[in-house]
């Protein structure tokens, strides 16, 4: 099993003849991912180059398809209406790629589509390795396996997944978060999944700075995977407060969002945290390891 | 971006907040003329972005049209200090406004939860003073609430608080607008922040903000073409101005200042996603250095933003050395390659500084890292393999180079 994504999934893609959209449609394809067709307003009835069908219309393009996920390739004025529209044709999960989109924009998102899974916006998307691809993750460093990994950050991620499958442990699903202050799907309601989730043996959980997502993770995880194996990782630990670093949602302002606070979080609920990337695939094969009787 | 007072003031107007009367002021004698033509008492505020201002001695008091002209002139071109900015910031402008008659001062602000994803209210009774030592001191007299962005706000939301606050009774009436005022400024305008402290009571039983803190979202900036202008008048983010300047998103650069008891910061770092970046600054201090910088080129960098960005780093002079860091996901390792062949050649024609040279270690791996390799390797350079060994690799060369 995976968590959100798995082979059969139907997808759509919302900006499907756009340049990020045409060229990562042909890498979800060429990735195995159920690509079923694309929206563009005033192109529909056309076909991309690969054959696929295009709909100016979310609606259309679910009604035709029978899709239900959607990536989103769209420029960020238009990030708020691509998910109220997803959410209007019945889309299940969206995955908003786009980076920019106002953080008042994604208030109003959030709570007014009931039912949806957003993913991002401002992520690399979700990837269940050797099932489904449904994002911009360069695919070749992800291998089949038993660990969930969920991060706030797109290149960190490949960085931890690399080391994890060249140290053996392929990933069920990889879920990017997104970097934004305002996103639709946290790192507790991957977690949530996860848990219920029997192919995941154990999970890795990359943060950063600034919010509270690791601090919120932390207490789920005391709470209801205490006996996961878990590992965590915390980017930008020697940034300076205040110091906003290319994501919108990573700055440390007060004292809240300090890695200090995420630390110890993590070591309350018995989470190691890993000081370097590469730390982690040792980490988790220590508390892999059965104890022995 | 940050707002002065009075472009705050300025958008309270706009949604209908009540504010003190007077003028925003750039010369002495235009303070004069107002003051002449309004006589009464007037406060003369400083317009700076920093917190403190009244105890660096940028707010005075004016009785008369001469008073004012001398202060004004006092307070025009002077530099501010405070704990908070010790470099000081120079004053531009003065915002002139009636002296009102304090009954009581409330605080109120709107920020964003990110937790709760909901907008939160937070309304004290003790305005006027920092709202951090309040919830410290008295953490149950900040009354909060999270208004739900579907339903929007409701004046019942301003009751509420207004009561459990505590409020004194003369704020009762106005309070509910102002509140709903805030919550329109706040959406429409996407601020990460709108804070009033103090909101005044006046003796004569008005209810003004009488400061104005706000903070926009710069990705909602667009919407609103007609702030722009006060972008260009705030005192730039040499940082975010130099990453515009060359096509980088205004956060994806930043310099660290040298702090004591931590190694200099001599390595410059650039690396590509925002989160490598900042792994990236993590794994040279875990080498026992300093990162200078964090910069992110983005994904998809062509080989021309790579040679900006190093020739933007290395114009620090502090940076000894660079380690560029490549995980190649949509950016593809070859180009950057190419971008770092051609920053190492020198200025490109027409380019009226020569790029500073310091030694160099690349990290590339990812899509397309065996043709960035190759690359490289004919251009005379051994990129390493991890990120670790970069890092340390980086730091020893900084250090080599720094005793030089």
């Amino acid at each position: 099993m995976s968590i959100f994504l798995d082979k059969n999934s139907k997808v759509i893609v919302q900006g499907i003849t756009g340049r990020e959209g045409a060229f990562h449609t042909q890498r979800m394809i060429a990735y195995g991912t159920q690509v079923a067709g694309g929206v563009t307003p005033g192109k529909g009835g056309t076909n991309t180059e690969s054959g696929l069908p295009v709909f100016d219309t979310v609606k259309d393009a679910v009604e035709g398809t029978g899709a239900t996920h959607s990536i989103i390739f769209v420029p960020p004025f238009a990030g708020a209406d691509a998910l109220w529209e997803a959410h209007d044709a019945g889309i299940r999960v969206a995955v908003c790629i786009t980076e920019g989109i106002p953080a008042h924009d994604m208030l109003r998102v959030v709570a007014t589509t009931p039912g949806m899974r957003i993913i991002g916006p401002n992520c690399p998307g979700v990837i269940s390795p050797g099932k489904s691809l449904l994002g911009i993750m360069p695919s070749h460093v992800f291998k089949e396996g038993n660990i969930g990994m969920i991060s706030r950050s797109g290149t960190l991620t490949y960085e931890i997944v690399d080391g994890l499958t060249r140290a053996g442990f392929g990933q069920s699903t990889c879920v990017g978060i997104g970097g934004d202050p305002i996103i639709g799907t946290t790192f507790v309601d991957c977690l949530r999944e996860f848990a219920n989730d029997p192919e995941t043996r154990a999970i890795v959980v990359a943060g950063e700075i600034g919010g509270s997502d690791e601090e919120d993770a932390a207490a789920f995880i005391k709470e209801h995977l205490a006996e996961t194996p878990v590992v965590a990782f915390i980017g930008g630990r020697s940034a300076p407060k205040g110091k906003r670093l290319g994501h919108a949602g990573a700055i440390i302002s007060g004292n809240t969002g300090t890695p200090e606070s995420k630390v110890k979080a993590f070591g309350e609920a018995g989470v190691p945290v890993a000081d370097r990337p590469s730390e982690i695939p040792g980490l988790l094969a220590a508390r892999l390891k059965p104890i022995p009787a | 971006m940050k707002l002065m007072e009075y472009q705050g003031k300025d958008l309270f107007r706009r949604v209908g907040i009540p504010t003190p009367n007077g003028v925003f002021s750039t010369t002495a004698a235009d303070v004069r003329d107002y003051v002449a033509a309004h006589p009464g008492s007037w406060v003369l505020k400083s317009q700076v972005m920093m917190g403190g201002r009244g105890k660096a001695g940028g707010i005075k008091f004016a009785d008369d049209a001469q008073q004012s002209e001398t202060l004004a002139r006092e307070l025009i071109g002077k530099v501010l200090k405070s704990i908070q900015n010790p470099d000081g910031e120079e004053v531009k402008s003065l915002l002139v406004e009636e002296k009102v008659d304090i009954a009581s001062e409330a605080y109120v602000s709107i920020a964003i939860d990110r937790a709760r994803k909901r907008p939160i209210v937070m309304v004290t009774r003790f305005g006027g003073m920092d709202v951090e030592e309040v919830a410290e001191k008295n953490p149950d007299d900040i009354k909060k609430y999270w208004i739900d962005p579907a339903t929007g706000y409701s004046p019942f939301i301003g009751r509420r608080l207004a009561f459990s606050a505590g409020l004194p009774e003369g704020y009762r009436k106005a309070f509910p607008a102002i509140l709903g005022a805030l919550y329109t400024l706040f959406m429409d305008f996407g601020a990460n922040l709108v804070e009033i402290n103090p909101l005044v009571l006046t003796k004569d039983g008005r209810v003004i903000a009488s400061d104005a803190k706000v903070e926009l979202d710069d990705n909602g900036l667009y919407k609103h073409p007609d702030l722009a202008r006060w972008n260009k008048q705030s005192p730039a983010d040499e940082d975010q101005a130099a990453a515009v300047a060359i096509g980088l998103g205004m956060s994806n650069y930043a310099r660290f200042a040298d702090e004591p008891g931590e190694p200099p910061k001599t390595v410059g770092t650039i690396a590509n996603g925002a989160g490598l970046g900042m792994g990236t600054m993590d794994a040279v201090k875990n080498a026992g250095g300093g990162a200078a910088n964090f910069l992110d080129i983005g994904g998809g960098a062509q080989a021309d933003l790579v040679k900006k960005s190093y020739a933007l780093v290395t114009a620090d002079p502090r940076v000894k050395a660079m380690f560029i860091n490549i995980f190649g996901g949509i950016t593809r390792g070859d180009q950057v390659a190419k971008g770092i062949v051609e920053a190492l050649k020198g200025p490109s024609p027409g380019a009226d500084q020569p790029v500073r040279q310091v030694p160099l270690v690349v990290r590339l791996t990812g899509t397309n890292a065996e043709e960035g390799r190759a690359i490289l390797a004919e251009a005379g350079f051994v990129p390493v393999e991890t990120m670790d060994e970069g890092a340390a690799r980086a730091v020893e060369l900084a250090n080599a180079n720094g005793k030089k």
